[in-house]
């Protein structure tokens, strides 16, 4: 049947006063899930460097990879990865968003700007995903060349954290 | 007509405490590693599926699924996550197979317990929200109701469930990768403080963290990858009723109805006589007795009696967690009950080492999912 031929819903309607009121069944819990995972060798490798101010990937010979972040084994390739390989904290933008609504639904005047940034000597290249700053939303466009802005060595933590956001590479 | 389907190759790491040294990624890579190495294959090429079995709230990673690939040389190709017992992914894969869909499947679960801080809300948050959970009460109280019961129902003793525990952490100590071995006598079990009465600190597995990884194949391929394939010839799970008012307190009605279903699969009518040894899954020492009971190796009620007599030791008529069980070699939480097919693996293989137990030809291997659970699967394997 049509919804619109329906005259009166059965059942009863619930407004959000009436789960306020706890009119309805009513049940609170809020989880304590907590966890303390192990980085191990490849992650752990990745956030000491961050904490020095300098990325770090790793190089596959069989498929000739360079990847970041790093991983004690080749995905592709199932064999282990053959060297550690440092990175500049250059790079160029792959792909961008504009966001209007922050992780915990506030809605923004001016928007945040998460980037996947192919960092320069990865290859194919390859990314990580960080945020730009120190940029107009509008003027952010696929290719523009980024450089990492740290935070002073004495802040940095071993996190992705350590480089505050990526900003526009002025050239020349 | 189904298919016939064998384990061709096992990849394991060793139960240990703590694996601060790697991530979980790195652990598993580590078990796939070998079991790759151990079925003579290479997975980008030769596997066709990957099963994975894990959860959520225990990984701490919503859509856990999306993790699974990499480690396992799974990537671009069919791979799926379930939430269950390690024994649940072992059937996954085997109907992939059995159906005719695939030749060759991978099934992985792995254990980083020791990355949980809250254990014990997590298990918490399985109870049901309204009826139980309001309580507050820690769930281990029901592991001690089902072994309250069960001894009130069977006559079992304290005597008898602490024996599961030096028996089983005495094995232990023979199996290399099992971190908890342990000469104890029964009175250091029954010594032991109080957790939820009757069930004492000992007669709880501590739990470890560690992977495994079994490689499944069809019947014709199997045979021309190994000289020692591993058959699978049956399979059964099953589910009693999950709440804690209604369901079976002293019988272990899931394990009855999982080896009713693996039972007529294999044609077994008797197990006593035609299993020659199992892995029960021993999480709470009450528990091995429960799962001996329920499988028919004996009578309800009379696996304490078998246990005081010797039945179970690894020199006894029915070897139960020669490994050391879950008491022993440390409970690897989802991954449990492959811990237990790789011991069925290696000891129909002959390649248990000094834990080697003389001429078996069928074993068995049980998991249960767990506390609040009354959820188990089973696997009767044959060389
Ligand atoms: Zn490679």
């Amino acid at each position: 049947m049509m919804t619109a031929q329906i005259k009166e819903f059965p059942g009863v309607g619930l407004r959000e006063s009436d789960f306020e009121q706890r009119k309805v069944l009513y049940t609170e819990w809020v989880p304590n899930a907590r966890y303390a995972w192990d980085a191990g060798v490849a992650i752990g490798r990745y956030l000491a460097e961050l904490k020095e101010g300098r990325l770090i990937g790793v190089r596959c010979r069989h498929c000739r990879r360079t990847v970041i972040p790093p991983r004690v084994f080749c995905e592709w390739c199932f064999r282990p990865m053959d060297e550690w390989v440092p990175l500049p904290d250059t790079g160029t933008v792959n792909t961008f968003s504009l966001c209007y609504v922050t992780w915990d639904m506030r809605r923004l005047t001016e928007p945040e700007i998460p980037a996947v940034i192919d960092i320069d000597g990865t290859h194919p290249p390859v990314g990580i995903l960080h945020l730009l700053g120190e940029v107009e939303p509008q003027a952010v466009q696929i290719g523009m060349r980024v450089q990492a802005v740290w935070k002073p060595p004495e802040e940095r933590t071993g996190s992705i954290l350590d480089i505050r956001y990526f900003r526009p590479v002025r050239e020349g | 007509m189904t298919r016939k389907v064998a384990i061709v190759g096992i990849g394991y790491t060793g139960c240990r405490p703590l694996t601060a040294e790697v991530s979980y990624k790195e652990l598993v890579y580590e078990a796939a590693v070998k079991a790759y190495e151990d079925a003579g294959l290479d997975p980008r090429r030769d596997v066709d599926s990957f099963v994975t079995v894990a959860e959520d709230f225990i990984e701490g990673t919503s859509i856990f699924d999306e993790y699974t690939p990499d480690q396992l040389g799974g990537m671009l190709k069919p791979n799926v996550t379930i939430p269950g017992e390690g024994i649940h992914g072992l059937a996954t894969a085997y109907l992939q197979i059995a159906s005719g869909l695939v030749d060759v499947v991978v099934v992985e679960a792995h254990s980083k317990a020791s990355n949980v801080l809250t254990l014990p809300h997590i298990t918490a948050y399985a109870m049901d929200p309204v009826y139980n959970r309001p309580l507050q009460a820690n769930p281990i109280f029901i592991a001690g109701m089902e072994m309250n019961r069960y001894m009130w129902a069977t006559g079992a003793t304290q005597e008898q469930c602490a024996q599961v525990v030096v028996k089983n952490k005495r094995c232990a100590l023979y199996n290399p990768t099992a971190a908890y071995g342990a000469n104890l006598e029964i009175d250091d079990v029954l010594a032991a403080e109080m957790v939820a009465y009757p069930l004492g600190r000992q007669e709880i597995s501590p739990h470890a963290d560690g992977a495994v990884v079994l490689v499944l194949a069809a019947g014709e391929v199997a045979e021309s990858l190994t000289d020692l394939p591993i058959w699978i010839r049956g399979i059964g799970w099953c589910n009693d009723a999950p709440s804690l008012e209604t369901r079976g307190w002293g019988r272990a009605i899931y394990a009855e109805g999982a080896g009713k279903m693996a039972y007529q699969m294999a044609g077994i009518r008797n197990p006593m006589e035609e299993i020659d040894f199992a892995e029960l899954d021993d999480t709470y020492a009450y528990k091995e007795l429960q799962h001996l009971e329920a499988l028919g190796f004996c009578q309800f009620g009379e696996a304490g009696i078998l246990t005081a007599e010797g039945v179970t030791e690894p020199g006894g008529a029915l070897p139960v967690n020669v490994s050391g069980g879950n008491l022993g070699c440390g409970h690897l939480l989802d991954a449990a009950g492959l811990r237990a097919v790789v011991e069925v693996v290696l000891q129909l293989r002959g390649e248990a080492g000094s834990h080697q137990l003389p001429d078996v030809e069928t074993g068995l291997a049980f998991g249960w999912r767990g506390l609040p659970s009354t959820s188990g699967a089973v696997v009767i394997l044959s060389n």
